[in-house]
């Protein structure tokens, strides 16, 4: 393709030479100005390589390596920062693990206190029920061995009084008792 | 009318003669597109390293882009023992790349389409490359014409045409660059002739012609700078790595 151009170039340059006639010859081969093109192209070309290697590319080479190293740091602090994120995350799930079983250890241990002091209270309060009806119980025997004998008291008295109304003389008191007496052991399972 | 699609390339002196010992160093329009080149090189670097911002400006990039650029091409093709050349191959590729760029701009001044001038960059790196293979390897560079493998009695032919192709290496790297844009800017003016000769009734064909053939200069333009250095850049692997 090149090849092509260059041969249709030169061509053209022969043909339109030829046919205006004007100055012959390629102008690159022309050594008039030869000395002065090397001149200056080694002239400016050293120049420019010389700035360009003192001046320019050490900017652009740190520029770069700055960009690149700061990528990488940014990266490796991402990357730290995922890291510590997770512990944290870690570190949450363990404290809300632990708090949850603490809570259920608290929540069952109250219930186990509360049953155990239910429990307490209802023995002491069975135990207080017994010591009451026994006692209870007692002062029922009790007022019931004292009512009895007030009983036999009352009933010797008012024997006495009723027969001393009937026969109207004084009945020996002892007598009565020992008949009241009698009379309440034969009668005493019929009354109590 | 058309004018010599010639005359684009003739060298005129601005300015005063000046004459050193008899030699015509004299200031050009050569010399001035020289100087243009470099000048705009070193704006682009200039404002592309002035804020060496983390988030890169457009011109920024462009700066980074053609300095990585270069620093693969290198890598790639020369080894990373190479890279104590990177300032001499971005200036290179730098250099003519804007010198054939430059010189797409109509009235401007081609530099590379002057054989003397591609010459002269072609054996500096021909004489460059040579230095460097003679110091790094003595004597034993020579062994760069002797390739491995070939029977004995082809060994001289081999050596001569090895010799040959090295010794042609300065001539085809500069007439390929001169040649590509002496060519592309020949064929683009001889184009433009044809418009204003055939008129406004036959010169939109040649017309068409001219614009594709600038877009094919502009690759052209950027293709030839790259060509230039990845040759550099294997000339220089030979001279480094020495391996066939």
């Amino acid at each position: 393709m090149k090849n092509l151009c260059f041969a249709l170039g030169i061509a053209s340059f022969f043909f339109v030479s030829n046919s205006y006639g004007s100055e012959a010859g390629m102008p690159q081969l022309n050594p008039e100005f030869w000395t002065s093109q090397i001149f200056w192209l080694i002239l400016v070309f050293s120049i420019l390589y010389l700035i360009i290697w003192k001046v320019f590319l050490p900017k652009i080479t740190y520029s770069i390596e700055n960009r690149k190293s700061r990528v990488v740091n940014d990266l490796d602090e991402a990357q730290k920062l995922k890291e510590s994120a997770e512990k944290k995350l870690k570190e949450y799930n363990q404290i809300i693990e632990n708090s949850k079983k603490e809570a259920k250890k608290i929540i069952d241990d109250g219930i186990k206190k509360l049953d155990r002091d239910i429990e307490n209270k209802k023995q002491k309060f069975n135990t207080e029920i017994e010591k009451e009806l026994a006692n209870v119980e007692k002062e029922i025997k009790e007022l019931k061995k004292s009512s009895i004998s007030n009983i036999n008291k009352i009933a010797a008295e008012t024997s006495s009084e009723i027969i001393q109304q009937i026969i109207g003389t004084d009945v020996n008191k002892s007598n009565v008792t020992a008949i009241v007496d009698d009379i309440l052991k034969k009668n005493l399972g019929k009354y109590i | 009318m058309a004018t010599n699609p010639m005359h684009q390339f003739e060298v005129y002196k601005i300015g005063p003669e000046i004459n050193l010992g008899g030699i015509n160093l004299s200031f050009t329009n050569s010399s001035l597109f020289m100087v243009i080149s470099s000048a705009l090189i070193l704006l682009l670097l200039f404002f592309g390293t002035k804020r060496k911002s983390l988030v890169p400006s457009k011109i920024q990039l462009v700066t980074e882009m053609s300095y990585t650029f270069i620093a693969k091409m290198i890598n790639d093709t020369a080894g990373s023992n190479a890279k104590t050349f990177f300032p001499f191959i971005f200036t290179l590729f730098m250099f003519v790349l804007f010198s054939n760029m430059v010189g797409m701009l109509p009235y401007s001044f081609t530099v590379t389409s002057h054989i003397i001038v591609t010459f002269v960059l072609a054996a500096m790196v021909f004489i460059g490359v040579t230095i460097l293979g003679f110091v790094k390897h003595g004597i034993k560079y020579l062994e760069l014409f002797v390739p491995k493998g070939v029977p004995m009695a082809l060994l001289p032919l081999i050596i001569i045409i090895e010799i040959i192709s090295y010794l042609s290496r300065p001539v085809s790297l500069s007439v390929r660059l001169f040649a590509n844009m002496m060519a592309g800017h020949t064929m683009l003016k001889v184009f433009g002739g044809f418009v204003i000769s055939l008129g406004l009734l036959g010169g939109w064909l040649p017309l068409g012609f001219s614009v594709a053939l600038t877009g094919l200069e502009i690759l052209v333009a950027f293709l030839q700078a790259y060509v230039f250095a990845i040759l550099t850049c294997i000339y220089l692997n030979d001279a480094l790595n020495l391996h066939h």
